[in-house]
């Protein structure tokens, strides 16, 4: 009864990825290292090596050894931090990478999920775009037709079928997308985190849309930051780090070992690189400029980031505070909110962001850090970036302790003066029209 | 809705360089994304154009009245047997515009499609092989200047005329190999990106577009058909106009061979690099 539909053995994915050697801008230097690297270029051509960008090679596992093994009708989460490896194993899973080591045995038909509206065409109609989606992610004539209506329908946007969807907001176009998405037949599914779309209603609609497949016997593979989608949906999770496995078990664990594992990454982890800038480290700092870990309800908030920067002009620094369950509430852009970027002048940077004294409900939390260019493109992103923990928030020192888990919010708001009640002038009760109309 | 206990599914095994035994027959499951993705470059290649289609009409018709001008009016080129010239042109030019609209085409369209390769399985033979189908839609519109050129003339054409369609599918066939090759290796050296434009607008010279392959002295003939749009291009003036333009045949059977080897290599090389194109993209 239980069978095995995906059994995975040793599984491993190695990518070369080049990199750039700094230069000092000599002439001569520039000649012979452009030519160096032109000869290697041409040696790899003639042997018919991959030619990756940069003048110096280097091997990266995306996922190394890694085992584990899917009965039909789990409900799995993969989670992980960005560079964990959870998409190549998605890709891998979906056939639409190879691994470079070890295999994967599937068994049953898979259907993939990693973006909505893989292959919209802006210049075709709402009509003609499910159709063709629907092809594209595998749904066969017959099955198309029968489901139309029903994704029609789903979508909300019936009134603008024949419109080509390059006149649709971004909303509807998502709506329109995660329906066609949503009506896929296959006895295992693999989704990768495409829940974070549309309003909020429209969420809804699509987690409620999801338990309905993963009741209805399907295995399904879903991928999240979304903690609360997560342990609604799924039973059991796989946490990646760096490419391995390093949790398999029941959900709720598996949610408790990743928050952990932010929680250990010190600032010297290696966080990648961007295009022109690189996040090199940032930590939350107390008032003497010390690192630390905890933070106070009430006092500043400091962090301390460090950045490379190509010299590259119209940088920005931009930071996304999330709570435990790594939903979003609040944000900062150097350039939106203060017009300041990034020196244009190649180097290293060192800047202090000093926050407003908010009153931070107890709990976890993360920072996102990310560089954009002219606030549109993200150059380079790191996930939790920084992780800190308020113990008490207890505004003006009354006893009492407010926590994120309470439900009512992360904001202790707090009075800008004293709060005091005084006995109602008549003439303003607003129960009483006989009152007000006599002293009027 | 198949029952999840027993899944009826197929039972794959991904590992590396694992050779696809189903190959061709999954192909043959896609076909309904193959037409899918014809259907779509179609409807959406002539939106927003003012006369739409009959662009597919336009061009080749404007190419053939120059070349007519150039080389039959100015440099006075010979036709075998008083066959008028613009006859030979559109003889000629038919299945080379459907060589260089595959090969231009298909050549890029695995790259155009990246979005869907780095997103989607599908067996990745199916978007060349799409950009195929669109081209013969254009081909079979331009097919038209040849019948109005045909009355023009008054040319009647003989029993020949009925192999039309094998010449076609063998110029398919001889446009394949180099598409279907050029399209895996594309991906990986963007560099000929850049070659595959020259060599169209070199072989449309060295090709016999513009005059007969007759007018090659006879040594050379043997080698020139290692072009094999020589023998095929040939082989379309003589369903057209019969006997007056004959095929040189051994010349036309090396043609067919170097078709056959480019076919070969060009699946071969697409299927070894295909497996990695969601990397190299």
């Amino acid at each position: 009864m239980a069978d095995t539909v995906i059994r995975a053995e040793n599984l491993g994915k190695k990518f070369v990825i080049g990199h750039k050697i700094e230069r000092d801008g000599l002439l001569r230097e520039v000649l012979t290292t452009g030519a160096r690297a032109m000869l290697r270029k041409g040696a790899d051509l003639m042997r018919g090596r991959p030619l990756p960008a940069g003048d110096q090679l280097e091997e990266f596992w995306a996922l190394r050894d890694v085992n584990f093994e899917i009965k039909a009708g789990e409900l799995v989460s993969i989670i992980g931090r960005n560079g964990a490896g959870k998409t190549t194993l998605l890709k891998i899973l979906s056939r639409i990478t190879e691994p470079t080591t070890g295999r994967v045995e599937v068994k049953g038909r898979v259907n993939s999920l990693l973006e909505v509206g893989t292959g919209f065409h802006p210049e075709l109609s709402g009509r003609e775009n499910i159709f063709l989606n629907g092809a594209i992610l595998g749904m066969s004539r017959t099955e198309m037709r029968r489901r139309f209506d029903e994704i029609v329908d789903f979508s909300g946007v019936e009134k603008f079928i024949d419109t080509p969807v390059k006149r649709y907001s971004v909303g509807m176009y998502v709506r329109l997308a995660f329906a066609v998405a949503a009506h896929l037949e296959a006895e295992i599914l693999v989704i990768d985190e495409v829940l974070a779309v549309g309003d909020a209603e429209f969420q809804t609609r699509c987690l409620n849309r999801m338990s309905e497949v993963a009741g209805s016997g399907r295995t399904v593979l879903f991928v999240s930051h979304n903690f609360a989608a997560v342990a609604a949906l799924t039973r059991r999770s796989i946490v990646l780090q760096g490419g391995q496995l390093s949790f398999d078990g029941p959900v709720e664990a598996g949610l408790a070992h990743y928050t952990s594992t932010l929680a250990k990454s010190g600032p010297d982890r290696h966080w990648g690189r961007g295009k022109d800038t690189t996040l090199i480290s940032a930590e939350m700092v107390d008032q003497r400029g010390m690192s630390t870990e905890r933070f106070v309800s009430g006092t500043p908030l400091r962090l301390r980031v460090v950045v490379e920067t190509t010299g590259m002009p119209g940088m920005s620094l931009e930071a996304t505070l999330r709570d435990q369950h790594n939903l979003p509430i609040g944000f900062y852009s150097s350039s939106a909110f203060n017009q300041v970027l990034l020196p244009a002048k190649p180097g290293r940077y060192e800047g202090i962001l000093s926050l407003d004294a908010y009153q931070l409900a107890a709990g976890e939390y993360g920072f996102d850090l990310q560089t954009t260019q002219t606030n549109i493109v993200v150059d380079h992103k790191v996930e939790s970036a920084v992780r800190f923990t308020v113990d008490a928030c207890s505004p003006d020192g009354v006893a009492y302790n407010f926590r994120q888990d309470l439900g009512a919010g992360h904001l202790a708001m707090r009075l800008t003066g004293p709060l005091e009640f005084v006995p109602a002038r008549s003439s303003d009760a607003p129960g009483n029209p006989q009152l007000a109309r006599q002293s009027g | 809705m198949t029952s999840v206990d027993h899944p009826s599914g197929p039972h794959l095994v991904l590992e590396a360089g694992r050779a696809d035994r189903h190959y061709w027959r999954d192909i043959w499951s896609y076909r309904g994304l193959l037409f899918i993705l014809a259907w779509r470059d179609v409807a959406v290649r002539y939106k927003q154009t003012v006369i739409g289609i009959a662009w597919a009409f336009v061009r080749p018709f404007l190419t053939m009245v120059v070349f007519t001008v150039v080389f039959g009016h100015i440099a006075k080129l010979p036709t075998s047997n008083g066959i008028p010239y613009a006859i030979v042109v559109i003889g000629g030019l038919l299945p080379w515009t459907l060589f260089s609209s595959i090969l231009g085409d298909a050549s890029q369209s695995v790259l155009s499609n990246g979005n869907l390769i780095a997103k989607v399985y599908f067996p990745r033979m199916i978007v060349p092989l799409s950009t195929v189908l669109v081209v013969l839609i254009d081909f079979a519109v331009s097919l038209s200047i040849l019948a109005g050129v045909m009355i023009w003339y008054a040319v009647v054409p003989g029993w020949q005329i009925l192999l039309l369609p094998v010449f076609v599918l063998l110029a398919l066939l001889a446009s394949l190999g180099p598409a279907i090759w050029a399209a895996a290796i594309v991906v990986k050296y963007r560099d000929f990106r850049f070659v595959i434009p020259f060599v169209l607008q070199f072989g449309l010279y060295v090709s016999p577009v513009g005059f007969q392959s007759t007018v090659v002295p006879e040594q050379w003939r043997l080698l020139y058909n290692l072009n094999p749009m020589v023998g095929i291009i040939d082989g379309f003036r003589w369903c057209i106009v019969g006997g007056e333009s004959p095929i040189y045949l051994p010349g036309f059977v090396l043609s067919l061979v170097v078709t056959a080897v480019f076919l070969w290599i060009g699946i071969g090389t697409f299927r070894r690099i295909e497996r990695g194109f969601a990397d190299l993209i």
